[in-house]
């Protein structure tokens, strides 16, 4: 029962599958969506981790780390632009967000 | 890395070597992994939005723990100090700040769960599907750049390849993160129309006539205002 490459990739991928069920079933809710933005990215840096620890190879770590910054910027400027929107539209509905539709 | 010096190449995986370690490893191993999953599923299932938020901290917390696992402890600390510190801090303030009618939000829950849950069926067996027939190149593995010995520890070994050979990416993150910062400044700066400030320009630009009036002032009988 030694723990290998695999066991940590299948973790990853399962959780990059919640995330974008997350996505799917919660369409409504956009700081639902943000989260599960943040846990697929979540689970793309578990396998950035386990390649760079499989291959001795520092790179991965340091890919983690800039990912965790992107999705930290990321994450600042999405809520940002929802506290906007709720200023000036009273909800969050995304899906009557088409006020810029031409 | 978890065995220090007595680490040696050729890279070994886990990183842990013991038998008894390798026991209490995998016990860690499955007890992340089992959190961190329910939390995730939590996450985008839970009614109330503060719960979510608190969730994804418990999602972030376990995920630290299986990058310990891996031998990779600055990243479990800064996942930690930078998700649950900041990231997941501002998710609670904005969830608590806004006056949200969350109940509503999750009328198409039922709409689209049959549509999601097969196009995350198909995703899921397809990344397993990959993870699992896939082999690396015994070549690969050494020709990798920025090898680690084992013989440092694991936030010199990061610092030694960030500051020298990923200098410019390093600085580019500084960088999104100053971009950032001034984004979500310039969104929320609101220019209230009360507010009480001094307008310079508006000071410098009166006419004269505005705030000068010259009167003649007869002996004796003072100004009349």
């Amino acid at each position: 029962m030694i723990i290998g490459l695999p066991h940590f990739l299948v973790v990853a991928a399962l959780l990059f599958t919640i995330g974008v069920f997350g996505i799917f079933v919660n369409r409504r809710n956009i700081i639902v969506i943000l989260m599960a933005i943040e846990l697929m990215l979540l689970a793309v840096n578990i396998n950035f981790v386990a390649f760079s620890t499989y291959q001795n190879n520092m790179v991965g770590q340091i890919f983690t780390m800039i990912i965790l910054t992107v999705a930290a910027a990321e994450a600042a400027i999405g809520l940002a632009i929802l506290v906007v929107y709720f200023r000036n539209r009273g909800d969050i509905e995304v899906e009557h967000a088409n006020m810029m539709k031409g | 890395m978890a065995t220090g010096g007595k680490r040696k190449s050729p890279p070994t995986w886990p990183p842990i070597q013991n038998t008894g370690d390798i026991m209490i490893a995998s016990l860690l191993f499955y007890l992340f992994s089992a959190v961190m999953l329910t939390s995730a599923v939590m996450v985008i299932a839970a009614r109330n939005p503060v719960h979510a938020v608190l969730f994804l901290i418990l999602a972030f917390f376990n995920a630290a723990g299986l990058f310990l696992l891996m031998g990779a402890e600055f990243l479990a600390f800064i996942l930690v100090i930078v998700y649950v510190g900041a990231v997941a801090v501002l998710f609670l303030f904005v969830v608590m700040m806004l006056d949200i009618n969350f109940r509503a939000m999750r009328q198409g829950f039922q709409r689209y769960l049959p549509v999601g849950g097969a196009v995350a069926l198909v995703l899921l067996s397809q990344l397993v599907l990959v993870t699992s027939a896939w082999v690396v190149n015994p070549n690969a593995l050494s020709t990798t750049t920025s090898q680690t010995t084992g013989l440092v520890e694991n936030t010199r070994a990061i610092g030694r390849v960030l500051y020298t050979d990923y200098f410019y990416p390093f600085q580019v993150s500084g960088l999104i993160l100053l971009v950032a910062m001034v984004g979500a400044i310039v969104l929320t700066l609101r220019d209230r129309k009360d507010s009480l400030r001094q307008k310079v320009s508006q000071q410098l630009n009166r006419p004269i006539a505005d705030i000068l009036e010259i009167k003649k002032v007869v002996s004796g009988q003072g100004v009349d205002l």
